[in-house]
């Protein structure tokens, strides 16, 4: 397979993080309870806080007092963006998250960027393939993964009004606008971004594709075209809100259909396609196929692209996943890597 | 469960401070001697520096908990709860009959601080947490006190001196903090563990101006946790930042009962009835010889 590019580096600007980073100050200014904070990451620019300066505070590279500093302003009527990278928000930072954030149930709104494999060349310590596994299992915890830049714009407006703490997970480099990609063709296309509510890129038919994040719901997108030629009729659904998780939305897809393939940029486990399994086995059980980074690590240098492609998240392994599921093919259910595809 | 209230929530501090600390040492006491024991040592250190803060420094009205204004305070040494729940307790936040309760199945009083308990700012327990949460009090409103009292154990978790580096970069005059120097951890003492000394010139070179006081003399650590800011010792602090304040506390764990006193088996105790009634009439007597 060579579609390991399905769709990304042909984007217009900006990017979600960026979206984010233009967005912010404007809300701050005009909402007092709002503070940017920071930890060294040079996403921001102090001089774009004019009129709100106090409320911009870089912590440094010290994210368990990012936490915990967060979670005092929020316990004090706050309402503070934590910006650090997916991996070191929920694995180095995990235990404030958990204990001074999530079991209290305060607004932190924590906007983490370099989620998946995003970081590419940079290495695993910069990869964060397990960050919606952790968030999704923290108690009261809303979990965002937009699917491009005016999604993630969107999730960061929606998240202000939201009751508890909110993850929002954003990539690094610029993809394309789902809804240009999407027009027209699903029941809900065209229709606004909402937290919570899954959105329909292509209606229900014989098999479902149920992806997040940027990547992944394009290559399912591309994946639908590539079916259609073959007389397969595929349901696109981007899952972008994993907790709480639109149940209803994820049953509508599967019935009817041969089965469900999953697609994240997350280790297999306890993530979108654990989610949706859950989901399914419960209410009305379905076959599923999983797609997303098998249980490694990466072993070489990669861009981002490069890495989903090597590791099996393209629209080519989910075209395959369809037609197995559609002939009846037994399959799945481990999460180790097939090292031939490596 | 001895002792009593001083009068109804929101009056005004007890002055007695001694009598205050004497019913809280007893209330500990009948806690370790519930179902489940309790943190018997780093309880008793932490009796004067609590009772200090709660009835004598700290603005809080306990008729009204979450005034927005109030002033803060996070046991970052979670383990030190059922000092914090006599503390509140009997300072009106809820009634001391409650305390009989601690550690029973169905009850609010858990082993660590909890937010359900009036009174309780942050949940606490996991060490390390507290300063870093009172770092973001602070933050949030410049005209309130913030106070977190760590354990001196608890000064080995790394978190401690990220939060620590920050407060003083952030200029956070109104932070205080405690350290609860009883020089004993579970295995034994701080400095046969990983040592902390030197402990007042590490939070000097911190940034912080360091107060070290007897962490039982009431009056010491009420001058310690009250007077003016900086010490006259502003040649360590950024230009224009007000320094935070760490008051290191000298205590001695399990304090006020002979058999456990500065010894690492009191760190936690479930105490028999007689045990208790025995550590009780203890401490009565000397409170009488305190305070004939």
């Amino acid at each position: 397979m060579t579609d390991a590019r399905d769709g990304a580096g042909t984007a217009a600007p900006p990017s979600a993080r960026e979206a984010y980073r233009d967005l912010l100050p404007a809300l701050m200014r005009a909402d007092d309870r709002l503070y940017c904070l920071d930890s060294d990451t040079g996403l921001f620019d102090r001089a774009a806080f004019a009129g709100v300066p106090d409320r911009y505070l870089n912590l440094g590279i010290a994210e368990h007092n990012l936490m915990g500093t967060a979670a005092g302003l929020a316990a004090s009527g706050k309402i503070p963006f934590v910006t650090t990278m997916a991996t070191f928000a929920t694995t180095r930072a995990l235990e404030a998250v958990k204990i001074d954030i999530a079991y209290p149930a305060l607004p932190v709104r924590i906007v983490a960027t370099h989620g998946g494999l995003a970081a590419g060349h940079l290495g695993p310590t910069h990869h964060a393939l397990e960050d919606l596994a952790i968030m999704r299992m923290l108690p009261g915890f809303t979990v965002v993964v937009p699917g491009d830049a005016r999604q993630a714009g969107e999730a960061v407006r929606q998240s202000v009004g939201l009751p508890g703490p909110v993850y929002i997970r954003l990539g690094r480099s610029a993809t394309p606008d789902l809804d240009a990609r999407a027009a027209g063709t699903g029941p809900s296309a065209g229709e606004p971004f909402e937290i919570g509510r899954a959105q329909w890129l292509r209606p229900p038919g014989d098999v479902a594709l149920i992806a997040g994040g940027p990547h992944p719901v394009l290559a399912a997108l591309r994946a639908a075209d590539l079916l259609a030629a073959h007389g397969v009729r595929a349901a696109v659904l981007n899952l972008h809100t994993l907790r709480p998780l639109d149940a209803d939305a994820v049953v509508a897809a599967a019935a009817g259909t041969a089965g469900v393939v999953t697609v994240e940029e997350h280790w297999r486990s306890g993530g979108l396609g654990g989610a949706v399994a859950e989901t399914l086995a419960e209410r009305a059980p379905a076959r599923v196929a999983r797609i997303g980074m098998p249980a490694a690590f990466a072993e070489r240098v990669g861009g981002q692209d490069d890495l989903l492609g090597w590791y099996g998240i393209t629209s080519g392994a989910i075209v395959a996943a369809a037609l197995n599921l559609i002939s009846g093919t037994p399959g799945g259910g481990t999460d180790d890597p097939d090292l031939s595809r490596v | 469960m001895a002792g009593r209230a001083p009068g109804a929530p929101g009056d005004p501090p007890a002055a007695d401070l001694p009598a205050v600390a004497h019913r809280v040492r007893e209330h500990i006491v009948g806690m370790c001697a519930g179902p489940e024991g309790g943190h018997l040592g780093g309880s008793m250190s932490l009796v004067e520096i609590l009772t200090v803060l709660y009835f004598a420094v700290m603005r809080i009205d306990p008729r009204r908990p979450a005034a927005p204004d109030r002033d803060i305070l996070v046991l970052s040494k979670g383990h030190g709860a059922i000092c914090l729940y006599a503390v509140l307790a009997e300072r009106g936040f809820f009634p001391v009959a409650e305390l009989a309760g601690y550690a029973r199945p169905g009850g609010r009083l858990m082993g660590h601080p909890v937010r359900a308990v009036p009174g309780v700012e942050m949940p606490t327990g996991s060490l390390g947490h507290g300063l870093a949460l009172t770092n973001g009090f602070a933050l949030a409103r410049r005209d309130r006190r913030c106070f977190t009292v760590l354990g001196d154990g608890e000064l080995q978790e790394g978190s401690v001196w990220e939060a620590a580096m920050a407060s003083a970069a952030l200029g956070l005059g109104n932070l205080t903090a405690v350290v609860d120097r009883n020089a004993l951890q579970i295995t034994g003492p701080t400095e046969d563990a990983i040592g902390l000394e030197p402990l007042a010139d590490r939070w000097r070179a911190f940034g912080w101006t360091v107060r070290e006081v007897d962490g039982h003399d009431l009056g010491a650590l009420h001058r310690a946790l009250t007077q003016a800011e900086t010490d006259g010792a502003p040649e360590a602090g950024r230009a224009g930042r007000e320094r935070p304040v760490v008051v290191i506390a000298r205590t001695v764990k399990g304090r006020g009962l002979p058999s456990v006193e500065g010894k690492v088996r009191g760190h936690y105790a479930r105490l028999s009835e007689r045990q208790a009634e025995r550590s009780l009439a203890v401490l009565r007597a000397r409170r009488r010889r305190a305070a004939p």
